[in-house]
């Protein structure tokens, strides 16, 4: 079996005095998109802001594309290939749009044809291109954050609640772009509350609880578990979307 | 793109509403150009200081060192170099004072890098402790001045080129002054252009406003951070330099003393702006001089007045930077 492109072992971490991560242990298979669900708090976004080395794993071990990131810089984590869209969007909000991407695009200017490619799904972005970006509405903002971490190819995106806030139409235009990327050049970890979105879109599914994976397989296995879903989110795929 | 004008529009309205108050055209403008001059200087040493708390969230109370470190090795240089000081040709008058400002910045330069590797790096994030520590270090540092160029003041004369005035009929304009707001508007123009025409200056402008972010699309902000940490530092010098020979005396208390309205201006302007502080200083400059000539006894606290007054209209500064 392939070595999977990111695992984590045991990983652990505390923000301030609070232990939030008990020892997480998943893999994500290169070439798909893993959907990371789990009730709120259960420790989904400290798992992707650990993966970055934004908030340190204090035991464990991440592993990615064969080396261990575990305690590597953020900015070196970036460049092994991780673009991270954090649930706050954290777009630069004086810079303007343009000036977002052009600083996401780390090897030198946006290339035209994967900007237009950008621009044929979130045509906002276009057309507020020299806008200042915190003057964009919510949804604009959330394709910004987006657009930005696939302005270049990268290997792995991990995006934290991408559909949050958007109108059903964007949605759909994201789920295009997700697509696209996961059957092309990247590898997808996502994770989500809009269980109709990660129904469609995720090839397999980790499953978070009170800090640890509760459950990981294929979404098509998980989809169909409507009993499992209970236990583990409290709810079925179907009622909540 | 929809602009904020408004804090722009403060300026011409302190001087125009100045010119009925004062009476005199001619003193007005010699007034409005002595404010001009005297904000200039204090965006020089102020501009440096405001991208490092912006960019790093660094309370560098410890600045004025850089500053009296400027005027002491520009004073010490100029001293050196008296004969071309006191020539009557102003290519000598420049070349004396080219190699003083120079080395003001390269002494003041070093000094912040070694200021943010021993002083500052160890307490990141601990606003209390940066306040602590960088306070000390400008106490050690005014203390070490004393030790190496001793107690007294230092009294320092302008070249034969720079002293005196301009006469446009009752007007007089200094001729220092107009150097000062030539020098500053350089400064200004520099930094305007690499903030806002370059990569690197794109990457200063997201590092003010999410540092995180900026690391998290694979940039090494400390590097970043201690690069604009020297040139602050440099330009502290530099401006230092200019306002011992403003004085004409340079004394250990230098640094601590414009201090005081170095940090009334980065408040003004919104900390981590360096337009905000551009318009700060030239309000704080204004404010001085007209304040000074109508109300000599209220100048001391006109520019604390000013500062609250313009907290109570923008709370964040002029031009408030986005934080994440």
């Amino acid at each position: 079996m392939a070595e999977p492109l990111l695992s984590l072992r045991g990983v652990q971490t505390h923000i301030g005095r609070y232990h939030i991560l008990h020892g997480v242990e998943f893999d994500v298979a290169e070439g798909g998109l893993t959907m990371l669900l789990g009730r709120n708090g259960a420790g989904k976004t400290t798992t992707l802001r650990t993966i970055m080395g934004m908030w340190r794993a204090v035991a464990g071990e991440i592993r990615f594309d064969g080396h261990d990131i575990t305690h590597l810089p953020t900015p070196d984590i970036a460049r092994l290939g991780i673009a991270y869209v954090p649930e706050s969007m954290a777009i630069f909000a004086d810079l303007t749009v343009q000036e977002n991407l052009v600083l996401a695009a780390r090897s030198g200017p946006p290339d035209r044809k994967r900007l237009d490619w950008i621009f044929a799904r979130f045509e906002a972005l276009k057309r507020f291109w020299t806008l200042p970006a915190g003057h964009l509405s919510g949804g604009q903002k959330q394709m910004l954050a987006v657009a930005r971490a696939i302005i270049e190819p990268r290997r792995l995106l991990l995006i934290d609640e991408p559909t949050k806030g958007l109108a059903p139409a964007i949605i759909a235009n994201m789920i295009d772009a997700f697509r696209e990327l996961k059957d092309g050049e990247s590898t997808l970890l996502v994770v989500e509350q809009n269980f109709a979105f990660a129904r469609q879109l995720g090839d397999s599914v980790a499953v978070m609880d009170d800090g640890r994976v509760a459950h990981q397989g294929s979404m098509a296995a998980f989809a169909a578990d409507s009993a499992l879903q209970q236990h583990l989110l409290g709810l079925g795929m179907d009622t909540h979307q | 793109m929809k602009r904020d004008w408004l804090p722009l529009l403060l300026i011409p309205a302190m001087m125009i509403g100045a010119l009925p108050l004062i009476g005199s055209p001619a003193s007005w403008v010699t007034l409005t150009v002595a404010g001009l001059a005297m904000g200039l200087m204090i965006f020089i040493m102020a501009s440096g200081l405001t991208l490092t708390f912006g960019l790093m969230d660094v309370l560098n109370f410890g600045h004025g060192a850089f500053i009296a470190v400027g005027a002491f090795v520009a004073a010490s240089v100029m001293l050196a170099l008296a004969p071309w000081m006191t020539a009557d040709s102003i290519w000598l008058n420049l070349a004396a004072i080219g190699p003083a400002v120079l080395a003001a910045m390269v002494v003041s330069g070093v000094l912040g890098f070694g200021f943010e590797r021993i002083i500052v790096r160890p307490v990141y994030g601990q606003h209390l402790k940066q306040i602590l520590v960088t306070t000390g270090g400008l106490i050690v540092a005014e203390q070490l001045l004393k030790v190496i160029w001793g107690p007294d003041q230092i009294t320092l004369s302008r070249p034969a080129a720079l002293r005196g005035a301009f006469l446009f009929g009752d007007v007089a304009i200094e001729k220092y002054r107009v150097l000062a707001v030539a020098v500053g508007l350089v400064v200004f123009a520099v930094l305007a252009l690499t903030l806002n025409r370059t990569r690197l200056g794109l990457l200063i402008r997201a590092g003010v406003e999410n540092g995180e972010m900026v690391e998290a699309l694979g940039y090494r902000i400390r590097r970043l951070f201690v690069g604009v940490f020297v040139v602050g530092s440099a330009l502290a010098g530099l401006g230092g330099a200019m306002w011992g020979l403003y004085q004409e005396t340079v004394t250990a208390a230098i640094g601590a003393q414009v201090a005081v309205l170095v940090f009334i201006v980065i408040i003004i302007g919104g900390l981590g702006s360096v337009g905000g502080c551009f318009i700060g200083a030239l309000l704080v400059g204004l404010t001085a001089n007209y304040v000074g000539f109508l109300a000599p006894k209220v100048a001391l606290g006109s520019n604390i007045l000013l500062m609250a007054m313009i907290l109570l209209w923008r709370p964040q500064g002029l031009y408030p930077v986005a934080k994440r």
